[in-house]
């Protein structure tokens, strides 16, 4: 199953910025997945979105589905 | 106003479909202001002058900066070290003489955010650090004013409509419901922006605000916009508004003006949790609140030393019961105390020693029987 990650500001220079993770079920796993696989990610504070929606709880992943990562910014 | 002047002025915007005599009279009533008059604040401004806003306040305490210019493009070299909101409202005042203009060179703080913010109708946040955003949400939510927010960051902006009366209304804390630790984000000083992008997202806001005022359109409420200036892809989001980060606000004007948002914003320690022996010589030090955060019918009950039963979910209207220079939270195993810990180090910030007993009263009771045989 592949999903769509999006990765906002400075979050794509911890992440990369063509992130694939596939096999992924819900919002929750790939949470995990990612601070496994960058544990610098904890450091961090970040939205997740799944298609365009802001997600609080987990939420179920399905092929084809974008997930995005929005950190917050400061500057003006 | 003379008539021909208005017509003459806002001609091409008054014959807009949907806009009209109706909508320039609605932004001639309307009263704006904008927080930050920087790379954000300066092109709002410069808008929403230009489109006829009858009443525009600035807010900013900082002076103009050579580095500043490349960005912040109201300001010329003549302007450097003189006051930005003083310079904004003279250049803004020339370029439109009928428009009431108030200047604020004065930082935005917890004594006087209520005060300055409850005179207008919609406020921009054009700030440029996380202590502000934090303090304008919270101030904007208590009193129920919109909040037109914008951030940049390198290539990226992001815009949204906050707080905009509605029973669903989202604030900043529903996206993030706490400010990042220090050196989490980097600002524009140290992570550098593209000058034309706060002109971007700041112009935004400022039609944000102009969709608001006269009803046009579908401005971003409780929806986030971000941009991105390299390869101009736009991606919205839906936003929703969280039960729990309400208990994050304070709840009242007096909670907002004791809050510390310089501390909040750059915390970079939790609250810290103490061990038994260490609890034991605070209780002998005098000076002290302990606060037993369980629910009034809990057991075991608490015979050996003093202390206050608030339940965690009636502290935040309990603060003022506490008035010793030092805190600690106990709850069964140590949870609990923690949440609650955190929550009194947000209001308290530094004036107030904060701790939670690790382990909670199960973990002090065993020691105690330990002693005991």
């Amino acid at each position: 199953m592949k999903i769509n990650i999006i990765i906002f500001g400075q979050l794509s220079e911890v992440l990369g910025e063509n992130l694939v993770i596939d096999n992924i079920a819900d919002t929750e796993s790939l949470q995990q997945a990612l601070h496994k696989k960058f544990p610098e990610l904890a450091n961090y504070k970040y939205v997740i979105a799944v298609n365009k929606k802001q997600v609080t709880v987990n939420t179920v992943l399905k092929e084809d589905y974008t997930v995005a990562l929005l950190p917050p910014f400061s500057g003006g | 106003m003379n008539k021909n002047i208005l017509y003459d002025r806002y001609q091409r915007q008054m014959i807009l479909k949907n806009f009209g005599e109706a909508g320039q009279q609605k932004l001639l009533q309307a009263k704006v202001l904008v927080i930050g008059a920087g790379g954000l604040g300066c092109p709002a401004l410069q808008y929403l002058a230009a489109a006829g806003i009858g009443t525009i306040g600035i807010v900013d305490d900082d002076v103009v900066a050579l580095s500043n210019l490349h960005r912040q493009i109201l300001f010329t070299v003549n302007d450097i070290s003189l006051f930005k909101a003083t310079c904004a409202a003279a250049v803004l005042q020339k370029s439109n003489p009928e428009i009431n203009i108030i200047d604020y060179a004065e930082r935005l703080t917890t004594q006087n955010a209520f005060l300055i913010i409850d005179k207008y109708d919609i406020i921009i946040d054009g700030t440029d650090n996380f202590a502000s955003r934090y303090m304008i949400n919270d101030a904007c939510v208590l009193l129920n004013k919109t909040l037109v927010y914008g951030a940049v960051s390198q290539y990226e902006g992001q815009v949204a409509v906050f707080n905009c009366p509605d029973k669903n209304a989202v604030n900043y804390r529903d996206l993030f419901p706490q400010p990042p630790k220090e050196n989490e984000i980097m600002n524009c000083a140290e992570a550098g922006v593209l000058g034309v992008l706060p002109g971007i997202i700041g112009t935004m806001q400022a039609n944000e605000t102009i969709k608001l005022i006269t009803g046009i359109g579908k401005p971003l409420i409780n929806r986030l916009l971000t941009y991105n200036a390299l390869n101009n892809q736009i991606y919205e989001l839906e936003l929703s508004a969280n039960a729990e980060t309400r208990a994050l606000i304070p709840k009242d004007k007096t909670a907002f003006e004791q809050t510390n948002y310089d501390w909040l914003c750059s915390a970079t320690i939790d609250p810290p949790e103490i061990d038994v022996v260490f609890f034991n010589k605070l209780l002998s030090s005098g000076d002290i609140n302990i606060i037993d955060v369980r629910e009034l019918d809990e057991l075991p009950v608490i015979k050996e030393f003093d202390h206050q039963k608030i339940p965690l979910s009636q502290l935040a209207e309990n603060f003022s019961l506490l008035n010793a220079s030092a805190v600690v939270a106990i709850c069964q195993s140590g949870k609990r105390s923690l949440q609650a810990a955190k929550q009194l180090t947000a209001v308290f910030g530094t004036s107030k020693k904060i701790y939670s007993l690790h382990g909670g009263i199960t973990v002090w009771k065993q020691q105690l029987a330990k002693q005991l045989l």
